[in-house]
C-alpha cells in the first residue's frame, strides 16, 4: 500500500499533464486514508478522504480549467 | 557539484529521519497524556469516541480557534475573487447541459449525501466522525451538484446565514457555559444522560452540530467562489 502510494506520488511530480498529476495525488490522498483505516483511525480516515481527495482535487482541477492544462 | 552537494545532504538528513524515527517503538506512545484521554475521556465528557472528547470537550477553545481560521481563509478567498468581478463585462456562455443520466443521478445522491454528512456530525460523540467531516462530506455534496447539474446554484444569502448563526450557537453556548457553570469558558453546562445514546455527551453534540453546519457553509462558499470564478 505505501508501495503504491510513493509511486502514485512520484508520478504526480514527473507528469507533464497537469490532469494526471492531480489525479495522482488524489490517488495517494485515498490511499493514506485507507491506510489510516488500517491503523484505527477512522476518524482522520474521513476527514483525508472528503477534504484530501474529494475537495482539494475539485479546487485543483478548476485551477487547471482556468490556466492551462499542460506544464512547459 | 551542487547536485552531489544537495544528494549528500538529502542522505544525511534521510539517515537522520530513520535513527530518530527507529528508535520510537511503532504503536506505543511515549507520552502519558495520550492514556489520561484514553482512560478519563468517557467519565469526563460522556464521549464515547475519545477523538471528539478531546476536539470538543478538552481542547474546545482550540476548536474555535480553527473555526475561525478556516472562516477568514472562506472569506478572504471570497473577497480577492470578487473584487475584479465586477468590472468585467458578464459574457455568459451558454454551458452545454449535462445528460439526462448525469444530472438525474446527482439529483438522487445529493439528499444521501447530505444525509450522510448529518449522520456523521450529529453522531460526531458517538461514532468516528465529526463536524469537520461532516461539514466536508456537505460540501462534497454540493460539489457533486455544481459539476452534474450546471445551472444549480445555491442561494448566498443562505449560506452565509448558516454561517454566521452556526458560528453564534458555537460562541453563545461557550458563554452559557461560563456564565452557568462558571468555570471556564465553553464548560459544560447540560446533564450528561446515559452513555452511547444520542441525547448524551452535554454540550458536545451542539457546538458540534454548529461546527458541522459552519464548515459545511463555508466550503460550500469556497467551492462556490472558485466555480464562479471559473465560468
Amino acid at each position: 500500500m505505501i508501495a503504491l502510494m510513493l509511486s502514485a506520488a512520484i508520478s504526480a511530480l514527473f507528469f507533464k499533464d497537469l490532469l494526471s498529476a492531480v489525479i495522482a495525488s488524489c490517488l495517494v490522498s485515498l490511499l493514506a486514508s485507507i491506510i489510516f483505516i488500517v491503523l484505527q483511525a477512522p476518524d482522520v480516515a474521513m476527514a483525508e478522504a472528503s477534504i484530501g481527495a474529494a475537495l482539494i482535487t475539485a479546487v485543483f482541477v478548476i485551477a487547471i480549467r482556468r490556466t492551462g492544462r499542460y506544464e512547459e | 557539484m551542487r547536485v552531489a552537494f544537495s544528494l549528500i545532504l538529502l542522505a544525511i538528513v534521510g539517515v537522520g529521519v530513520v535513527l530518530s524515527l527507529s528508535s520510537i517503538p511503532f504503536g506505543s506512545p511515549p507520552m502519558d497524556a495520550g492514556k489520561y484521554y484514553i482512560d478519563s475521556g468517557r467519565t469526563d465528557t460522556g464521549a464515547t469516541n475519545i477523538v471528539t472528547s478531546v476536539v470538543v470537550g478538552y481542547r474546545a477553545f482550540d476548536t474555535l480557534g480553527e473555526v475561525t481560521v478556516l472562516f477568514v481563509a472562506a472569506i478572504g478567498l471570497g473577497a480577492i475573487l470578487t473584487t475584479g468581478k465586477k468590472n468585467e463585462s458578464k459574457k455568459k456562455e451558454e454551458l452545454e447541459p449535462a445528460s439526462l443520466v448525469l444530472s438525474t443521478g446527482c439529483r438522487f445522491l445529493f439528499p444521501l449525501i447530505l444525509l450522510f454528512g448529518a449522520y456523521v456530525f450529529i453522531h460526531g460523540h458517538l461514532t468516528p466522525g465529526g463536524g469537520f467531516q461532516g461539514g466536508a462530506v456537505i460540501a462534497s455534496a454540493f460539489l457533486m451538484v455544481y459539476l452534474g447539474c450546471r445551472k444549480k446554484r445555491i442561494r448566498k444569502s443562505w449560506a452565509r446565514g448558516t454561517e454566521s448563526i452556526s458560528g453564534l450557537v458555537f460562541v453563545v453556548t461557550g458563554l452559557t457555559g461560563l456564565a452557568v457553570a462558571g468555570h471556564y469558558f465553553l464548560s459544560n453546562f447540560l446533564p450528561e444522560g446515559t452513555l452511547n445514546s444520542l441525547f448524551s455527551a452535554g454540550i458536545i453534540p451542539i457546538i458540534y452540530i454548529a461546527i458541522g453546519l459552519k464548515v459545511g457553509s463555508e466550503l460550500t462558499g469556497v467551492i462556490d467562489n472558485l466555480i464562479e470564478e471559473s465560468e
